[in-house]
């Protein structure tokens, strides 16, 4: 039996009056890519800001590596955080910051580690993503596209073993998309991550999934492969498919 | 009927406001007892220390140069007709300077800074929120208010009184230009008569009180920052509130500085 590296049970999110997450479940299998659909407004992004506790869930159970994330204290939590990488939906990169020093800057809370094996792994990650020659410019300089694989090459230099990518190919154009959703099925054979993609992109769920599910009204609404859900006799289903 | 309505709305509406202003109070106590938790605890972002310490320095070094001799120069040429009534030139240079260091070159430089570095903290920090940057800080297992909060507070809390003192000095040199329009002093004449009234009840509340200053620029430009809302309307009010909350609060403590200097003095 496969190993769940996630589990979400009964998860409950509210803000103020407005209900967001009402009982979420799912499951991540370890290597799989699991593709969050829905519309907007339906909870996607913040159960993966649940995950990582940059939202605090009002109810329901998280585990992921077997721990709940729930109830860890801070410094047990950052040691899970550094196992999960998180590619945002506007790739956060620091401003102030050129491209090296955002890829140094997660590998800051190791003091032990020399200039050169920083150096290696900044040129590492920035080689899967294919930007080696971005390594000194400022984020200003790039576009949509460059940002999102340089905030996925500064997630991949903590090595994760789970990936959540919020919306990763929005604002992009459609041959940037698919050059993405192709990055982010690399990164999964590279680094043998377990991913949760929150996406609205049909064909990057297509690239990317190895299973999809599909959220409405803060619920898990249908669970299958892509082809299962496009053959789905659900209608509200089929049509994010068509 | 509708009178009455309306005076409802208006009480509503001033306990909604008089509500809103208690809760930021409790918030920004908080955030100053947040600061104080992780100003102690390591690990120390020393080079991030350094290098905000050297932004707010060098960022603010020319305006208060060039503003701090335009006060020294203007406030001399402004006192002299009224000691020249009484024959009094030679006290030009301690009136002066008497000025300068207690109360005009504290004030004159928090309220540059508050303009100059806390608009930029303040959007700076904002932008960083409404961009997710402080969430990516967060997932990295990287504590954002201790990079970037604590950081900065004790940047301008250090680098105010600094500021201050350079911008006294410089006054002092735009002082003595002022002197020599009319009279000729030399330079020697003129140090001497600034320090033979300028004692160290003048100097020493005024750098305790630049600290304040600093230490409230850096705390309310943070809050504005940290706690801005979602989009870009949210950076440009964080920007303006904390230029005029640090503002104001400069000179609430001013206020409150001079009054304990007077009953120790």
């Amino acid at each position: 039996m496969e190993e769940n590296i996630i589990e979400i049970e009964h998860l409950k999110k509210s803000f103020g009056s407005n209900s967001i997450l009402a009982d979420m479940n799912l499951k991540v299998k370890k290597g799989e890519n699991l593709v969050v659909l829905g519309k907007s407004g339906t909870g996607k992004s913040v159960l993966i800001k649940c995950i990582v506790r940059l939202l605090e869930a009002d109810d329901g159970n998280i585990r992921v590596f077997n721990k709940d994330v729930m109830s860890l204290e801070e410094d047990e939590l950052n040691e899970v955080r550094r196992k999960i990488g998180f590619l945002f939906q506007s790739a956060a990169l620091y401003d102030s910051l050129t491209v090296r020093e955002n890829l140094e800057f997660p590998l800051r809370v190791n003091k032990k580690m020399s200039k050169e094996d920083r150096n290696k792994l900044v040129e590492e990650a920035l080689n899967n993503v294919g930007l080696i020659e971005a390594i000194d410019k400022m984020p200003s300089e790039l576009s949509g596209g460059m940002k999102k694989r340089i905030g996925l090459a500064r997630t991949l230099i903590l090595k994760p073993e789970i990936m959540l990518y919020d919306e990763p190919t929005t604002g992009l154009d459609p041959i940037t998309s698919r050059e993405i959703s192709r990055l982010i099925l690399s990164v999964q054979k590279t680094y043998n991550t377990s991913s949760i993609i929150i996406t609205h992109d049909i064909e990057c769920a297509k690239i990317t999934a190895n299973r999809v599910i599909v959220v409405s009204k803060g619920e898990a609404m249908a669970e299958g492969t892509f082809e299962e859900m496009t053959k789905s006799e659900n209608k509200e289903i089929r049509a994010y498919f068509e | 009927m509708n009178k009455i309505n309306s005076n409802e709305a208006v009480i509503n509406e001033d306990n909604t406001l008089v509500k809103r202003f208690f809760i930021t109070i409790s918030k920004v106590t908080t955030f100053v007892f947040h600061f104080f938790k992780e100003l102690f605890i390591p690990p120390y972002e020393v080079n991030e220390l350094i290098k905000q310490s050297y932004r707010v320095g060098n960022k603010s070094l020319l305006l208060i140069g060039a503003t701090g001799f335009i006060m020294g120069l203007v406030l001399t040429i402004q006192s002299r007709p009224a000691l020249a009534d009484f024959g009094a030139q030679s006290w030009l240079p301690a009136m002066v300077s008497i000025s300068i260091f207690r109360e005009i070159g504290p004030m004159i430089t928090a309220l540059l800074c508050a303009g100059k570095v806390g608009s930029s903290i303040g959007s700076e920090l904002a932008s960083m929120k409404v961009t997710e940057q402080l969430d990516a800080m967060e997932v990295s297992g990287i504590n954002p208010f201790k990079y970037v909060v604590v950081t900065r507070i004790v940047a301008t809390t250090l680098m105010l009184p600094l500021l201050v003192v350079f911008a006294d000095l410089i006054s002092l040199y735009g002082s003595y230009v002022g002197v020599n329009l009319k009279d000729n002093v030399s330079m020697q004449l003129f140090i001497v008569q600034v320090f033979e009234k300028l004692q160290f009840s003048d100097i020493f509340p005024a750098f305790i009180k630049s600290l304040f200053f600093g230490f409230v620029i850096g705390v309310i430009s943070c809050y504005t920052g940290y706690t801005a809302e979602s989009g870009t309307e949210g950076v440009g009010k964080a920007a303006n509130s904390a230029v005029v909350y640090s503002s104001f609060m400069i000179f609430l403590i001013d206020m409150v500085a001079v009054q304990l200097t007077s009953m120790f003095t």
